[in-house]
């Protein structure tokens, strides 16, 4: 029981991260309609951005911080600006190609300028673990958590109370209507990925720092936040969160217990896969998520 | 001007469809007639000649080979995303499934070339019927998320299926290239100039894409083809009209992995060597971002995109002789003290720029401006 206790909590952190990762694309397919593959890639190059910051230049590492979330949601609205506004009316099929195109462009970048190994930014949280019971805690993990609650209460704050967040979700219910009440969907647009890459640079720092280090796969592996969007619906921001929470819960426990129990039979790093074997599973019960909207199709 | 004369007229049927006959023919044109000997008689003299202005014998060799196996994979994907409308990044899994089945039947179990070829086909046509009815219970982006899990989890699969795929470390293999005694494609003599073994490859590797090329034509301008454009357009419509959804779709994903694995499996017994990297996602993206070059729904587009995507990086290379910009590294350079990046990063920022540019200003691909260039020359003056 101990374990699973432990296990379970460590799942919890890893999820708040995949929370942050699944928002991002979440808030991104609310307001457009895209489904952005090249989160993962804003995930990654938020992290080396920070790398840069703190480790190149020698800035202290909480405003390193600040910088590496602010030129990843800065690039975020490049991106939409430059190239994504164009594609407005494109099918879906080439919109998600064009989002590939980016990452595959990303992934080129981070390795032309960082290099393809690892790159450690050293233990800005520190090394010390906490025990309650027999549940242990890296002071990294208990950031992520704390940092993640925070920013997913100010988001769903945002979203609720503030004039922007509220025409947010309004062009998300009906872009014209929006339109017609003088919401600029242009400005939405570039804001939700501004946003997306804010977070996701959050998300990107988490997943480089302390004992793991930085290098391009991260783009890769940000990418399993596709099952805990899947799990929580396309288009819920609610069932990004509880969906990020599942999938790194789901990954811990498999790695605590199948990978080293059925070694023989699943291979080493099953841990890695099993996210997407659940979701496969979920889209055939469910094909629009646990909580997505269901599409109504028409002749 | 009277350029509706009879001896007009009768030019421009040389060269154009004129009728709804005409588009169901395999070769509607004598013009393309002529086009397509060229095109054989081309792929035939490659062995004896290298443009060495260009690059040398060996990369220019492996180049045309390369060519030929991305021409088969990708007919394969625009016959399932350009045909069908299904779009699936699940391709380099099909790919593997074929390279660890050449390395399976042709290495160790010794069958011979057309065997394994046709066993490869088999078991990709096995695995895309086993994944192709995802496609009825899922559309668009799920489809897409979930041929990309696809991609993950074979990945897995090579990585510890060691009995077969060798595990994390790969797999050393030689597939037989006999086609009947006496005709080995790794041997081959003509004209008394004596193949090198890629140059041999190169007629194998042809002649596969080939036959790949007049079977999906065929596929696509008959009754399937029409039912699979069907889907495409409106999958509810074609169901209602009376297209078998089930028989189609899965049809399709069958027949694109079948053509997928069989690339995979000539992928593998050229390289001799396959591990699981080489099926990761990047893969799959470069099939789509040659289909999307080439143009989707069109067979031609497809040879036209593998030919234009793998030459890239080469006219890339050779550009950098003549003027290396200062933030690349200079690939002459060991030290390489200026310059940030490094030319294998320079190509592929361009791959995924080509694919970006072509979607945001030429979604239709070469074909599309192939066919505006030479209705261009052949309406002439006019603009229609």
């Amino acid at each position: 029981m101990g374990k699973f206790l432990d296990l379970t909590a460590n799942g919890v952190a890893t999820g708040m991260i995949y929370a942050l990762i699944a928002l991002g694309f979440v808030i991104i397919y609310k307001a457009t309609h895209v489904l952005n593959f090249a989160q993962g890639g804003l995930v990654a190059l938020g992290a080396y951005f920070t790398y840069n910051a703190s480790v190149t230049w020698g800035l202290p590492f909480p405003l390193a911080c600040v910088l590496g979330v602010l030129m990843t949601a800065a690039l975020g609205v490049v991106v939409e600006r430059l190239v994504l506004q164009r594609m407005v009316g494109q099918p879906v099929f080439a919109v998600i190609m064009v989002t590939i195109g980016l990452l595959f462009m990303m992934n080129a970048f981070i390795e032309a300028v960082w290099g393809a190994e690892r790159l450690n930014q050293g233990d800005p949280w520190g090394l010390q673990t906490v025990r309650i019971g027999d549940v242990a805690l890296e002071h990294r993990e208990l950031w992520a958590m704390g940092t993640a609650l925070v920013i997913l209460a100010a988001f769903f704050a945002f979203f609720r109370f503030s004039p922007l967040g509220v025409a947010m979700r309004a062009t998300a219910v009906d872009q014209e209507a929006a339109t017609a009440q003088g919401i600029s969907p242009r400005m939405i647009f570039a804001l939700s990925w501004g946003i997306a890459g804010g977070v996701g640079a959050v998300a990107g720092i988490f997943l480089t720092t302390g004992s793991r280090a930085a290098e391009p796969a991260v783009g890769l592996i940000a990418l399993v936040a596709f099952p805990a969007i899947i799990l929580g619906g396309l288009d819920s921001p609610i069932g990004a969160v509880v969906g990020g929470i599942i999938i790194g819960i789901t990954q811990n426990l498999t790695g605590g217990y199948i990978n080293t129990n059925f070694e023989d039979v699943v291979g080493t790093t099953f841990d890695r896969v099993m996210p997407y074997v659940v979701m496969i599973v979920i889209l055939l019960v469910r094909p629009y998520g646990l909580f997505g909207t269901k599409e109504v199709q028409r002749i | 001007m009277s350029v509706s004369t009879p001896s007009r007229r009768r030019l421009r049927n040389l060269r154009m469809p004129t009728s709804y006959a005409d588009d169901l023919r395999l070769l509607p044109s004598r013009w393309l007639r002529v086009s397509v000997a060229v095109g054989v008689l081309f792929i035939l003299s490659l062995p004896f000649w290298t443009p060495e202005f260009f690059v040398n014998e060996s990369v220019w060799n492996r180049l045309w080979v390369t060519i030929g196996i991305f021409t088969i994979g990708a007919l394969g994907l625009n016959l399932l995303t350009g045909f069908t409308g299904q779009v699936s990044l699940g391709h380099a899994f099909f790919i593997g499934a074929g390279s660890y089945a050449s390395a399976q039947f042709g290495a160790e179990w010794g069958v011979p070339l057309a065997g394994w070829l046709l066993m490869c086909a088999a078991v990709g046509a096995i695995v895309g019927t086993v994944i192709g009815p995802f496609a009825l219970r899922l559309r668009g982006d799920y489809l897409v998320i979930i041929t990309f899990g696809l991609v993950i989890i074979g990945q897995h699969l090579f990585s510890n299926w060691d009995s077969v795929t060798g595990g994390g470390s790969g797999v050393n293999f030689q597939a037989p290239t006999t086609l009947v005694p006496g005709v080995d494609f790794a041997e081959i003599t003509l004209f008394g100039h004596e193949f090198s073994r890629d140059e041999g490859f190169i007629y194998l590797v042809w002649l596969v894409a080939l036959i790949s090329i007049v079977l999906v034509k065929n596929i696509v301008r008959t009754r399937p083809g029409r039912a699979f454009q069907a889907v495409r357009d409106r999958d509810l419509a074609a169901e209602v009209i009376g297209v078998s959804l089930f028989r189609y779709k899965v049809g399709a994903f069958a027949i694109s992995s079948a053509l997928a694995a069989v690339a995979g499996g000539l992928f593998g017994a050229h390289a001799q060597f396959v591990e699981p990297t080489q099926f990761s996602i990047f893969l799959s993206i470069e099939y789509v971002a040659i289909i999307i070059i080439g143009g989707l729904g069109t067979v031609f587009g497809t040879v036209l995109g593998a030919v234009f995507f793998e030459l890239l990086p080469e006219v890339v290379n050779k550009g950098l002789e003549f003027y290396v910009p200062p933030f690349v590294k200079d690939p002459n350079d060991p030290l390489a003290t200026k310059g940030v990046i490094t030319v294998d990063n320079l190509e592929q920022m361009l791959r995924g720029l080509v694919i970006v540019l072509f979607l945001m200003f030429e979604p239709r691909g070469l074909a599309a401006i192939w066919r505006r260039v030479k209705t261009y020359f052949l309406t002439w003056p006019f603009s229609y």
